[in-house]
């Protein structure tokens, strides 16, 4: 137990001095998952409005795959990830492994099937609602698709972070193909797999609060930012 | 879509704004938990302006990253595989450069006396007589290999309820260890450096079959043409200069020396 008040004495303290190699990985882990979201965003919410307006053969296997993979082991999608951009493999004269490019290419497919799963749910409730409508007025595939993206933009907020709290937390597949390099690669959560394979276990707890911090600090701003739970407006 | 180039873009910009004399190497943990990277790389950098990035992983997996050209040198402690890696042209040569030993580790009370054991195959017996748990690395690191090897010298079959392959490296393993009150064979750095001993004690070092052998082994650029060739060359005659010799030898934690420079210059 004396390792857990030893850790939030650390994170206090990290937080406190503004540690240089802790604003470093704190910086790196935000960069990394952020951009893997807004591109997993860019390629999930068009799917998943596709998915809802547009009928189609093999759609119910589609989404039944999707939602499969929104269990996607970590780990394995590192080991694809890396395979693939390995010197050895297809696409190894890029140079990519070993990169935060690397990591956010892995953190992309991981969080693609998540934001893609649950935006999907909420669309098609939506579509169920607005089919009628939209269908008597005519509307082209392209407007349907901005009108129930646009409309359900408070869910899709929720897919999105979902999404980026998968990413966040993530360790196994950032820690193969990024390698935790110091000073390239390092991020919170290899880091706290670091310092716990030297035992210790209270600078990673510290890391890990920081960790948690983050986190809750990323939600708040963009529920701050796009103003919801707020009184009259939801 | 806009919004999309921007994000590849700022990527991207990420990406060549890191482009100064940089080059991989891979390393043993147990090298890392040493803490000896952060006295040698700094050094390095002054000396040759070389940036070394460290990838830490165990010794069969930093041959496979070697094999496939992802790093351009490997610094590990396994000399069979390190052998024939290079006879199967994936690095040009092999270079020594210092060792340092492995210990036992074990719980304090010591239930299966090994504290007074003869040589480091008798001390395996005796934790296999005495049934007492034993944590291995299983991970096929270098630290794994050399553990194999002695249960082979001692002529012990390690299997058991009592034995335990985690799978895992040094700090992991040792964790483990610490949980069950174990015993563990481990590097004396990665033990010096660990901060959860728990009930944990040395118990048994100083055969002279415990002695580990590290060696630098730049990738064969005529396999891998994008190798950092001239880098790791100048690295590995940083590595073997009396400049590294003082550092290596006056490297010390809680008072003790951990390697010993043994390089042909």
């Amino acid at each position: 137990m004396s390792e857990l008040w030893d850790g939030i004495a650390q994170a206090f303290w990290l937080i406190v001095t503004l540690d240089a190699d802790l604003v470093e990985i704190t910086l790196r882990s935000l960069q990394v998952t952020l951009t893997a979201l807004v591109i997993a965003c860019l390629i999930a919410l068009p799917l998943a409005a596709i998915l809802s307006v547009r009928r189609f053969p093999f759609r119910r296997i589609t989404i039944a795959v999707l939602n499969a993979l929104m269990g996607l082991p970590p780990v394995v999608v590192g080991l694809i990830v890396y395979v693939f951009l390995s010197r050895a493999g297809p696409f190894g004269v890029l140079g990519l492994l070993f990169t935060p490019t690397a990591m956010i290419i892995a953190q992309v497919i991981i969080i693609v099937p998540l934001i893609a799963s649950i935006a999907h749910q909420s669309l098609r409730d939506l579509w169920a609602e607005y089919h009628d409508l939209l269908i008597s007025m005519n509307t082209t595939q392209g407007q349907r698709i901005k009108t129930l993206l646009w409309d359900s933009r408070r869910a899709l907020l929720t897919a999105a972070l979902a999404g980026f709290g998968r990413g966040i937390g993530e360790v196994g597949a950032i820690m193969i193909v990024g390698g935790n390099i110091d000073h390239a690669t390092r991020v919170l959560t290899t880091a706290i797999a670091l310092e716990t394979g030297k035992g210790n276990f209270s600078l990673a707890l510290g890391l890990g609060f920081v960790l948690i911090a983050l986190a809750i600090a990323v939600n708040l701003a963009i529920h701050w930012l796009s103003h919801t739970e707020r009184e009259g407006r939801w | 879509m806009t919004r999309f180039l921007a994000v590849c873009c700022a990527v991207l910009t990420v990406q060549t704004a890191a482009w100064a004399e940089e080059m991989k190497m891979a390393v043993t943990t147990s090298f890392h938990n040493s803490g000896l990277a952060e006295v040698l790389l700094p050094e390095i950098k002054q000396d040759t302006g070389i940036d070394v990035q460290l990838l830490v992983v165990g010794t069969g997996q930093a041959l496979r990253l070697g094999a496939a050209g992802d790093v351009d040198a490997i610094l590990v402690h396994a000399k069979a595989a390190e052998e024939k890696f290079v006879a199967e042209g994936s690095a040009t040569h092999r270079t020594e450069i210092m060792y340092n030993d492995f210990v036992f580790i074990g719980p304090g009370a010591d239930g299966a006396g090994i504290k007074a054991a003869a040589d480091a195959a008798a001390a395996l017996r005796l934790i296999a007589g005495s049934g007492a748990p034993f944590v291995s690395r299983g991970d096929d690191s270098g630290t794994h290999k050399k553990e194999l090897s002695l249960w082979e010298a001692a002529d012990v079959a390690p299997e058991g309820d009592w034995y335990n392959a985690v799978g895992a490296g040094m700090g992991a393993a040792l964790n483990t260890a610490s949980g069950m009150n174990a015993y563990i064979l481990s590097d004396r750095a990665s033990w010096l450096n660990f901060g959860n001993k728990g009930d944990l004690a040395l118990l048994f070092a100083g055969d002279p079959v415990l002695f580990n052998q590290y060696a630098y082994l730049p990738v064969n650029p005529e396999k891998h043409p994008h190798v950092k060739a001239d880098l790791a060359a100048q690295l590995e005659a940083w590595l073997v200069s009396d400049r590294a010799q003082v550092l290596i030898d006056g490297y010390r934690l809680e008072g003790e020396q951990l390697f010993t420079f043994n390089a042909q210059k």
